[in-house]
């Protein structure tokens, strides 16, 4: 499989990356690179094999569903660029 | 009397604990250490000397009081990906600019509960992507160590590069760092500090900034292995934040240095000697092996055939995870925010400006194998490779073998800016060869210097052991250190 420009712009917006011209050209070669270098893993024989999803066999630790912290919202929107009694400012949504 | 910045934490815990010096006498010397240094070095990023003082000053008063923590009164440094209360906290990424979390991570909470004093926070490649600390928005920092003859500066290895720096050059007693695929280990290595990644799941990752949050564990790097010893067991525990982390005693590791390794079988796997590996790597192998073998371990040749995918496989997962994990900075909730004509034009911006090459390179390939059509083809094969490479180990260890000895990285210290790197980002990634195996294993590995090269530069083995079986790590890397003895740079700066 080999990455072209298109990809890399359709990658790009996925990732909500702006990408110049200049930029997403340089990618091409750069992603080709890494994917040809990780493309040696379909040559292992990978039939009957569990994909891993935890590295040590545990089982998820629950708490209860209580509240246990809350009344912060001063402190959590302490670091945004842009607020306004506590809520979270964007550009507009919804015309 | 010696400079206070070059005692061991195990001498200064000694030399605080009968009063022959202050908390705040050591905080001084190394506050005046780093305010020398690190215009050249640029380990430290933020340095919080009022912080220090008072609290230096409190581990004074709870020594006095006969109330001291296990690192009371011990100066130490952390790593920006670690979120500390109301100090700078940015993974050295532009776009968390101005990032002052109101919270502090386990890891480092756990610290300050025993006692220890922080100085400030430590350079970092961007997120922690990256083996050299170059890819840093706050610049690349130099490692204390030249080869012999040569005023060439050369990388401190990455991403935990300015806690490596630190430690080596004296700037702090010792260091919080990460690893994800070989950033405690392959730094370490390079300074001829110790570094030790635990099992995951010994830490709590709470409060870390995320990268891979399969493959990234917190652990310390130190001037020595008790040093190491000593800081793994106040940054272990069990977090209910964390549901990945363990509910395990935690052993008091110093207690294993010095316990004999005869009749311990060390394994060699084949498949760690690579092509074009520097004959240096060879011959500090060969003298780890003689080492141990001296002490009265047995040597074994073992196999671990699916170590050539470990990296490939890395390069799908970790990307993978960090793509997801970092689509929550899109300008709205912290940090950095360019404006757009709409919302979706804003993140785009905000993104762009915000993360360096390396992290929108890593950005791009995770959210390609994650993207419609290549999931099976890439993530899941990957994760299906991961199963294999840990069986490997699993059936090593269950054929008798203790723990493994292999080189930490395949050469020594590199130049700073170097071309060939670069232009190529896989030869790059090729540096942490060695290390990554033990993170998609999720096993405890631990970087011990063992010589220098012919150049004069340090050299690091590495002992991968048993999930939770970091005891065996820091008994055997004991040995090797007794016998190589320690390795400082000599004060150019």
């Amino acid at each position: 499989m080999s990455v072209d420009l298109a990809t890399v712009k359709r990658v790009a917006r996925l990732a909500r990356l702006a990408v110049s011209e200049e930029e997403a050209n340089r990618m091409v070669g750069e992603l080709n690179g890494i994917i040809n270098f990780v493309e040696q893993l379909s040559e292992v024989d990978v039939s009957g094999i569990e994909p891993m999803t935890s590295v040590t066999p545990m089982e998820m630790r629950k708490r209860q569903d209580a509240v246990t912290d809350g009344d912060k919202a001063d402190d959590i929107v302490a670091n945004a660029p842009e607020t306004d009694r506590n809520f979270f400012l964007v550009p507009k949504v919804v015309e | 009397m010696t400079e206070l910045t070059s005692l061991t934490i195990a001498e200064a815990r000694e030399k605080l604990t009968s009063k022959a010096i202050t908390a705040v006498e050591l905080t001084d010397a190394y506050l005046g250490a780093i305010e020398a240094a690190n215009a050249t070095i640029n380990a430290y990023i933020t340095v919080t000397p009022d912080k220090a003082r008072a609290m230096a000053k409190t581990s004074d008063e709870r020594i006095a009081a006969g109330k001291a923590g296990a690192l009371e009164g011990i100066p130490l440094g952390i790593k920006d990906l670690f979120a500390t209360e109301g100090v700078h906290t940015q993974a050295c990424s532009h776009i968390l600019d101005g990032f002052q979390p109101k919270y502090e991570s386990t890891v480092t909470q756990n610290l300050w509960d025993d006692g220890a004093v922080m100085l400030g926070k430590l350079n970092m490649d961007e997120f922690a992507m990256g083996s050299s600390n170059e890819t840093s928005y706050y610049g690349p920092v130099i490692n204390p160590w030249k080869a012999e003859g040569s005023n060439h500066q050369l990388v401190p290895g990455g991403s935990s590069g300015g806690s490596a720096a630190a430690v080596a050059a004296h700037l702090c007693a010792g260091a919080t760092a990460t690893d994800t695929g070989g950033s405690i280990r392959q730094p370490a290595a390079f300074t001829g500090t110790v570094g030790i990644k635990p099992t995951y799941g010994r830490c709590s990752r709470w409060g870390t900034v995320a990268f891979a949050s399969s493959l990234d564990q917190a652990g310390p790097i130190a001037r020595d292995v008790r040093d190491a010893a000593i800081l793994l067991k106040s940054m272990a525990s069990v977090d209910a934040k964390d549901t990945t982390s363990v509910d395990l005693p935690i052993p008091d590791y110093e207690a294993a240095l010095g316990q004999s390794v005869k009749g311990m079988k060390i394994g060699i796997p084949k498949e760690y000697r690579v092509d074009g590996m520097p004959e240096d790597i060879e011959k500090l192998w060969q003298k780890g092996i003689a080492y141990l073998k001296d002490a009265g371990a047995e040597i074994v040749d073992i196999t671990l055939p699916h170590t050539k995918y470990a990296l490939p496989a890395y390069y799908i997962v970790a990307p993978a995870e960090a793509s997801s994990n970092l689509a929550r900075y899109d300008g709205v909730r912290y940090g950095l925010r360019v404006d757009g004509k709409d919302i979706a034009d804003m993140y785009e911006k905000t993104r762009a400006a915000g993360f360096g090459t390396e992290v929108k390179r890593r950005i791009m390939i995770g959210t390609y194998v994650l993207s419609a059509g290549y999931y099976d083809a890439y993530y899941l094969q990957a994760q299906k490779v991961r199963t294999l490479i840990k069986r490997d180990f699993e059936l090593a260890f269950h054929a008798g073998v203790d723990a493994i000895l292999t080189p930490a990285t395949p050469s020594s210290a590199f130049g700073i800016a170097d071309e060939n790197l670069a232009n190529d980002p896989v030869a790059m990634y090729l540096n942490d060869i060695f290390t990554v195996t033990v993170n998609m294993a999720g096993l405890p590995g631990i970087a011990v210097p063992a010589g220098l090269d012919s150049k004069g530069l340090p050299l690091g083995l590495q002992l991968i052991g048993k999930p939770f079986e970091e005891e065996t790590l820091f008994r055997t890397a004991h040995v090797i250190e007794q016998a190589a003895g320690k390795f400082t740079p000599a004060k150019w700066w």
